[in-house]
């Protein structure tokens, strides 16, 4: 076990399934020589050469459409798109024909690709670079779409989609990248992808979340613990597929639910979440299902960005509305 | 019809001109022509060398009449219902045959939905092509060339992928190219720039070839760009570009097989402008003359593929009468059995929607293939 932030876990895992594996390339960006913008990529080039480390002009869409012909080809490139601000660009491509490959043929072609981008603001970023487009890929039948919110499980996520033989995005949480810091196994084992991680027991509510949301939802729950309200921690890990058993389960025991994300609150995946607890577990719920999120608004730039960031204090007030509930 | 064309070299820079020492040349032009067939099948160029085998000769005629019968034959299926929506490529059927028969099997096609030519020169069948058409996704499982990709439909998003696919041989240092075809309208996108930007840089062994028929839809290629030519689009990537006479299926045949040999001895990719006539409407949803002259397309018939290549092997006693019809006789029954075939076929069962969105089923969707088994849709 190391001690690892989460953007050097993210790293230690695309080094893994690189050694592991010589079908797996990294293409994007400054991910050759610079390492990336995040440094996620550290290294890389100078472990595996500049054959599996591809540096690519600055094209997002084609840094799509190139992966999907070289998994078509049998290689899995894991293709960075430096934030997901830019990664709108890439949506014809995975839309389009990556998420479909295999389908469209009937199997005769795959697309075993990984596109990573780190998403999510509070980091004071220009505009653009701040965006949680999770909801959107989501919506695209044939992709996986993860994000997850600590070291261990950016790790094992991520081997986990690499060896994936269908398309996966993988939203890693800016915010997190270096303020998570935690115990990793450098063991090459991958966590399962659509599996829910319960990370809080507790019988009063339920707090489902994503991302670096985690942080502030934890956070609440440790003060709730105070009050003696008992907050259930969900991270949802994998937004698709997405493991409704667990949260059902849960659900079913607290009869309470706040779904907290950081993307808009309209067709955001909370919407998804809720609609999925009221068509099955409508007679379990005691108060209404209650969603923090980001507005529906633009990201705003650095200056007010705090104002949109769902908080503690946010999250916290949404957990006594429904408790106080009758 | 004479067909007026350009080569491009990128790339060479010159000393600098005379009075003008600052002044670099980045790219030159010739005007000769890749022309070796007129619009009569008189030859006006050399004959390449794969050319000089008149079996080989005959091998191209044949796949432009087959084509051309199962173009009619889709085309007549799906005015009777018994076909989707169909693109013809009546007229430019030389582009597509041209460019297969250059490649070798090995290669990976990735055509444009106007391709048919080249895709049953690639061992495509007859009765995969009415599949796709007929809509049944089980027509892009190609029992023969098992890596081509299937038809792009979302016109020009296809290159970057040619581009990936020719990197994988470039990394596996395999002697392989990757041939991506689509139409002029296609050289409007931004994903036609990008990937022809990146194989310049990459060296990727792609050749993209420009089906070049002068209309996207409704859209004349003066309309669609202003550049005069639309090989010269290369230059600014950094890689050669040339025209052809899209008509000559020799000519392109010979064109595509120095780009390919470019792009195997690991010189790079090349883009060439195929210049021919749709002759046709966009497809049988479309309607050509709420936009187009019937003078135009009178006027470009005479510059047909077809006929031309006959004139000129009837010219040299390669053919006659007799055998064209037993040529056409031949391609009726290959039409005959695989519209049977075709229309033999049980559409697939509901449950083969799901099965391959995925390698395994998340759960959330096995319900759903459950429901639409269960009959949800009320759909016998």
């Amino acid at each position: 076990m190391t001690e690892l932030s989460l953007v050097q876990a993210v790293n230690a895992a695309l080094k893994r399934a690189m050694s592991d594996d010589s079908s797996v390339l990294v293409l994007g960006e400054d991910v050759g020589i610079d390492g990336g913008v995040f440094r996620a990529t550290d290294g890389l080039f100078k472990l595996f050469g500049e054959q599996r480390v591809i540096d690519t002009p600055l094209a997002e869409a084609s840094i799509a459409g190139v992966s999907i012909g070289l998994a078509a080809q049998g290689f899995r490139p894991v293709a960075e798109i430096q934030f997901t601000g830019f990664a709108y660009a890439c949506i014809d491509q995975i839309a389009n024909h990556a998420s479909r490959l295999r389908s469209r043929t009937r199997g005769r072609l795959t697309c075993p690709i990984v596109l990573r981008s780190p998403a999510g603001g509070g980091i004071k970023a220009v505009e653009h670079h701040s965006e949680s487009p999770e909801a959107m890929f989501g919506h695209i039948p044939g992709v996986k779409v993860v994000m997850p919110s600590s070291p261990a499980r950016a790790y094992g996520l991520l081997l986990s989609a690499i060896r994936d033989p269908d398309p996966v995005i993988f939203l890693e949480p800016t915010r997190l990248y270096r303020a998570a810091r935690g115990e990793v196994s450098d063991d090459g084992k991958g966590l399962p992808l659509g599996q829910c991680v319960t990370l809080r027991s507790g019988r009063d509510a339920t707090i489902v979340s994503w991302g670096a949301m985690i942080k502030e939802v934890l956070e609440a729950a440790d003060q709730l613990a105070v009050e003696k309200i008992e907050a259930e921690v969900i991270d949802v890990a994998s937004l698709k597929p997405l493991d409704t058993a667990t949260i059902l389960d849960s659900v079913g025991r607290t009869g309470r639910l706040v779904i907290v994300h950081e993307a808009p609150m309209t067709c955001g995946y909370g919407a998804e979440i809720a609609a999925r607890v009221a068509g099955r577990a409508l007679t379990s719920l005691l108060a209404p299902v209650e969603r923090v999120t980001g507005y529906d608004t633009m990201m705003p730039y650095l200056r007010t960005e705090a104002h949109y960031m769902p908080s503690v204090g946010s999250i916290l007030e949404a957990v006594r509305r429904i408790m106080a509930y009758s | 019809m004479q067909v007026k064309g350009h080569r491009w070299h990128s790339g060479e820079v010159a000393a600098g001109v005379a009075n003008e020492p600052n002044i670099m040349t980045i790219a030159q032009r010739d005007n000769s022509m890749n022309c070796v067939l007129d619009a009569n099948g008189k030859l006006v160029g050399t004959l390449p060398e794969f050319a000089r085998d008149p079996a080989e000769l005959l091998k191209l005629y044949r796949a432009l009449v087959l084509t051309r019968t199962f173009d009619a034959k889709a085309v007549s299926l799906q005015r009777t219902g018994r076909l989707g929506t169909y693109a013809s490529s009546l007229g430019q059927e030389a582009v597509s045959v041209g460019a297969a028969s250059a490649m070798k099997l090995s290669d990976v096609f990735l055509p444009n939905f106007r391709e048919h030519g080249g895709q049953l020169w690639r061992g495509v069948t007859l009765t995969e092509l009415f599949l796709y058409w007929g809509g049944d996704e089980r027509g892009n499982d190609y029992a023969g060339p098992r890596e081509d990709f299937p038809n792009c439909v979302p016109v020009g998003s296809h290159p970057p992928h040619a581009v990936g696919v020719a990197l994988a041989f470039r990394l596996r240092g395999e002697k392989r190219a990757s041939v991506c075809v689509f139409g002029d309208g296609a050289t409007s996108k931004g994903d036609f720039y990008e990937a022809l930007n990146m194989a310049g840089v990459w060296k990727a062994p792609a050749v993209f070839l420009i089906n070049s028929n002068g209309w996207a839809i409704s859209v004349p290629r003066a309309r669609q760009s202003a550049a005069e030519t639309l090989a010269q689009k290369a230059v600014a990537a950094g890689i050669p570009g040339e025209q052809v006479d899209g008509n000559d299926v020799i000519a392109v045949r010979a064109v595509m097989e120095r780009a390919l040999a470019r792009a195997r001895q690991g010189n790079g990719p090349t883009l060439v402008e195929a210049l021919t006539y749709r002759l046709c409407d966009h497809t049988t949803s479309d309607d050509a003359s709420r936009y187009r002259d019937d003078a135009e397309v009178t006027r470009h018939w005479p510059a047909e593929p077809l006929v031309r290549l006959r004139n000129y092997l009837m010219a040299a006693g390669h053919w006659d009468k007799e055998k064209e019809e037993t040529l056409q006789h031949e391609c009726g029954s290959a039409l005959k059995q695989a519209v049977e075939e075709y229309l033999a076929t049980p559409p697939q069962v509901v449950s083969a929607n799901f099965d391959f969105v995925y390698a395994d089923l998340p759960a959330e969707l096995a319900e759903q293939r459950e429901t639409a088994i269960a009959g949800a849709r009320g759909v016998a």
